[in-house]
């Protein structure tokens, strides 16, 4: 549990570092990078990540978003189409961002596990 | 196995990588897309207007003020600078807009959005769109630097704000379409001003018109397609006196229609493309200084075509319009006078029928054989291999039409001879109107000004008004150009030019006003062939009649004249089918229809019903009257709506009126408005049920669309605004007043304006579409000219663009 919880927190702060020198698959890097340091158990090992990115993704736009407010949002969640409801938006942003950073680390776990073997 | 879960995971995460990243279809790549560090969560915002900016190359420092319209009111030390700083600010505001412009007008969308372009691309290209932009700065660099080098730095100034942008700074079109800006160059520039051109003068029925003449005969084309109407009220009144003009007419040759037949033709500009303008002389006006008023008629596009601006050096200083992509302000004032355009389309497309050699390397030509000169069109397509078109060129122009395009003439083809391609000044125009102080140096301003014609409304601080048509005219023979003709034959060819000075023009007229309103721009008694192009017939007389009606005009006047919503073309049918129709056989549901109709006074206004049942019941009958002409062999256009109501009403037996498909019976005008009157009726009930009634705003919805296709997203639906084509207040669905000024020649002048966008080009920013609503209901802004360098009340923010060590 504990180790879910340093990893939760972990990503968050690598994906946000990275994101200033990486384009938007610092994500992927970041939870990689913390999937081969921070070993996680079964599902965790996608659910962990996959909701930090989330959180991470879906607040920061959340942020970007209600000082302005939502116009364009509102825009974007018309053209996906997501009904024109902004906070679709952020959720959609944060479930993109977290499958990519899950299946990220689904990869990392399965390289840790072959060269610990070896 | 664990080697299998391995190879499986590496495989998932590149996968999820790939479908992020990359631009699937139309959906964009999502994780570039939708990521709140670069992707469209970064736009989210409206401009920064504070704080200071150093830009490259600046000589001094630029103050900019913006007032709460976001419209920024630049103070520059010299031209260079002023125009450095105004590319830089159309960048900052309109950027995406200002490149995708210059991307449709040089036939280069596919590179952006994929090969459904490409027919588009070819066509622009086939026209000459980039031939005509190199023809223009070639004839610069050789006649005048000047202008030029100001134009090298508004690109300077475009690429200063392109140079510091970083890609999550990118207005949001790019991250959709995942592309970046480019580089901006003077070509651009010159570019925008051919889009113009083509979207102005553009428009030419001769490949239409041969073949109307071939299928009906002379007799019938000149009574469906006359030179003048019955009527007339020209831009330039007709009690001028023209006996100044002592260069005659080109003699009429010997020469013969050809009458092929052709299947197809390139696309048009929209035909609304027009405008209105007027001034009231002091003696007219209520206060005693003259007014004067424009509003342009295009489409109603989100990023909005117009940008407002002062723009001021310490000796001169103007405001109004600027289009993103040229220099200067196009339609506005200054501390002397004001102008504004309305387009003043006359014949400058004529096409030419050339044959070839047996290689495509010759043509036939005054009795020998020509060299023909070849372009090669090289078009990026994304995703895919470039496209190459070779384009052949004769004296006459690019041959648009041969086997390789819209034509199976193996050793023929069809060459455009336009005004466009022959390389002119016209943003020299702008720059000397901006700084012009009255009559002479408006003149004078003029003379560099080829294409699109337009006519030109002035009125200055001194008291003068006046209207000059400007363009650079072809003086052709009686008829030339009308129709498809022999290019082989150099009689044929354009003789000379009309000398500008004897360009139709009007100053300080006895009625005390000027006015067009895309008119006949001169009757009969004007020495020089001018072809009928569709004239409109409508909105000059409503305007003139208005101008006759009484002594004095305020403001106030004005502002009701741009709202004028009266349907003068219903007004002058709709009585009559009223009275020739035989109503006693009509159902329930067509007598409420019948009563509304009989009821309404013709105001288009967007709580009457009576405008959409005159649409409904007009557009059914033309139709039917037409029916001839609905070709699938030949492109027809079918004849223009007054010249169809003028048959209706005094030919209404002809056998035009008769419909083909019913070969057993004869019918008149009488018949086919009762069977008109019942299909529109049969559409009114369908449309009823789907929207709830059929009031003129929800028949009408009026709509802004972004420039891509309209894309809902960023777009604007049901505006509740009056009028329509033909109508002074000339909003139709997609059409309209695209910027609505008024000046009132007070020293320094006094202006309103408004038009249907807003200052940014960002779907993100409270200021993307801000004017919209004032602008449907009538309303204007107060434009602020700012006399001096002191911000005053008006202004909400300042920014200083710095020169950069």
């Amino acid at each position: 549990m504990k180790n879910n919880i340093i990893n939760f927190f972990a990503t968050i702060f690598l994906a946000f570092i990275l994101s200033f020198v990486l384009p938007w698959w610092s994500v992927m890097t970041a939870a990689l990078i913390t999937s081969l340091f921070i070993p996680l158990k079964k599902a965790s090992v996608f659910f962990v990540p996959f909701l930090a990115i989330l959180v991470f993704w879906a607040v920061y736009s959340f942020v970007l978003s209600s000082s302005n407010d939502y116009t364009l949002a509102k825009r974007i969640a018309m053209l996906l189409p997501l009904g024109g409801n902004p906070y679709i938006l952020m959720l959609v942003t944060g479930i993109v961002g977290g499958l990519a950073a899950g299946i990220t680390a689904v990869f990392g776990k399965q390289f840790a596990a072959l060269a610990v073997k070896k | 196995m664990k080697y299998a879960k391995l190879i499986i995971s590496f495989v998932l995460t590149i996968g999820i990588f790939f479908v992020l990243n990359t631009k699937l279809g139309s959906i964009p790549p999502i994780g570039k897309f939708l990521n709140p560090y670069s992707g469209i969560w970064q736009n989210e915002s409206t401009e920064s207007i504070s704080g200071n900016v150093s830009i490259p190359g600046l000589k001094d420092n630029v103050t900019v003020h913006y007032d709460e319209q976001l419209i920024p009111h630049v103070f520059a030390q010299n031209e260079s600078d002023l125009y450095k700083a105004q590319g830089y600010l159309t960048a900052k505001h309109r950027l995406w807009q200002l490149e995708f412009q210059t991307f449709a007008a040089s036939g280069r969308l596919s590179e952006i959005i994929g090969e459904k372009a490409l027919n588009y691309d070819r066509t622009e290209r086939r026209r000459g769109m980039g031939y005509g932009a190199d023809q223009a700065i070639a004839y610069m660099e050789k006649h005048d630097k000047e202008t030029l080098g100001y134009i090298q730095d508004y690109a300077d100034g475009v690429n200063a704000y392109i140079s510091q942008l970083k890609p999550e700074d990118y207005p949001v079109e790019y991250k959709l379409l995942d592309y970046k800006p480019e580089a901006w160059t003077p070509k651009k520039t010159a570019l925008l001003l051919m889009y113009m051109t083509k979207m102005l003068a553009g428009n030419d029925d001769d490949l239409e018109y041969t073949n109307a003449l071939r299928l009906l005969g002379k007799d019938n084309f000149d009574l469906l397609f006359p030179d003048f109407f019955d009527i007339t009220d020209p831009v330039i009144p007709k009690e001028t006196d023209w006996s100044f003009i002592d260069v005659p007419q080109t003699p009429l040759p010997n020469s013969e229609v050809v009458l092929d037949t052709i299947t197809e033709t390139i696309s048009k500009p929209n035909p609304d493309n027009g405008s209105n303008n007027w001034a009231v002389s002091g003696a007219k006006s209520a206060t005693g200084n003259p007014i004067l008023a424009n509003d342009p008629h295009l489409g109603l596009n989100l990023p909005s075509i117009w940008f407002v601006m002062q723009l001021s050096t310490p000796n001169h200083n103007a405001f109004g319009a600027t289009i993103p992509g040229a220099l200067s302000v196009i339609s506005g004032f200054n501390q002397h006078i004001a102008w504004g355009e309305t387009n003043a389309t006359r014949d400058v497309i004529d096409w030419y029928k050339v044959e070839f050699n047996k290689d495509r390397t010759k043509y036939k030509y005054d009795g020998q054989w020509k060299d023909v000169s070849i372009r090669i069109e090289d078009i990026k397509i994304r995703g895919k291999e470039n496209y190459k078109d070779t384009v052949l060129y004769t004296h006459h122009g690019p041959v648009v039409y041969d086997k390789n395009f819209k034509s199976d003439m193996e050793l023929a083809g069809y060459a455009m001879k336009w005004i466009g391609h022959e390389g002119g000044n016209n943003q020299k125009t702008f720059l000397k109107l901006n700084k012009a102080k009255n009559y002479d140096e408006y003149v004078q301003a003029l003379q560099y000004w080829n294409a699109p014609a337009q006519n030109f409304v002035f009125a200055s601080t001194e008291g003068d008004i006046a209207l000059w048509i400007q363009g650079k005219f072809p003086n052709k023979w009686e008829g030339q150009g009308k129709f498809l003709m022999d290019g082989s034959n150099l009689e044929n060819d354009w003789q000379s030019y009309i000398p500008q000075q004897f360009n139709a023009h009007t100053k300080n007229p006895d009625r005390g006003f000027v006015s067009s309103a895309n008119q006949h721009p001169v009757d009969e008694n004007y020495p020089y062939y001018v072809f009928n192009d569709g004239y409109e017939t409508y909105r000059n007389r409503v305007i003139n009649d208005y101008f006759n009606s009484k002594e004095k005009f305020s403001v106030d006047d004005f502002k009701n004249l741009h709202n004028n919503n009266y349907n003068l073309k219903a007004a002058e049918i709709v009585p009559y089918m009223l009275e020739h129709m035989d109503a006693s056989s009509f159902s329930e549901e067509e007598k409420v229809i019948y009563n509304e109709i009989k009821a309404w006074k013709f105001n288009n206004d967007i709580d009457e019903v009576g405008p959409s049942i005159f649409r409904q019941w007009y557009g059914k009958l033309y139709n039917l009257v037409w029916d001839e002409l609905d070709s699938e062999e030949s492109e027809l256009d079918s004849p223009f709506t007054y010249q169809t109501i003028y048959l209706l009403k005094n030919h209404g037996d002809h056998k035009f009126m008769d419909i083909v498909e019913t070969e057993d019976k004869v019918e008149t005008a009488k018949d086919l408005f009762l069977i008109a009157f019942r299909e529109a009726s049969e559409r009114l009930i369908e449309i009823k049920k789907e929207k709830g009634d059929y009031t003129w705003l929800k028949y009408k919805a009026t709509y802004a669309g972004h420039l891509l296709q309209a894309l809902p997203a960023f777009s604007r639906f049901d505006i509740p605004i009056g009028g329509d084509r033909n109508i002074v207040n000339a909003t139709s669905e997609n059409h309209g007043p695209s910027w609505r000024m008024i000046v009132e020649m007070t020293s320094p002048p006094t202006a309103i304006g408004i038009y249907p966008g807003g200052q940014s080009g960002n779907p993100g920013s409270k200021y993307y579409d801000n004017f919209i609503d004032d602008w449907a209901a009538g309303k204007y802004h107060q434009l602020n000219f700012l006399q001096s360098n002191q911000a005053t009340e008006a202004i909400i923010s300042t920014q200083n663009l710095t020169p950069k060590n």
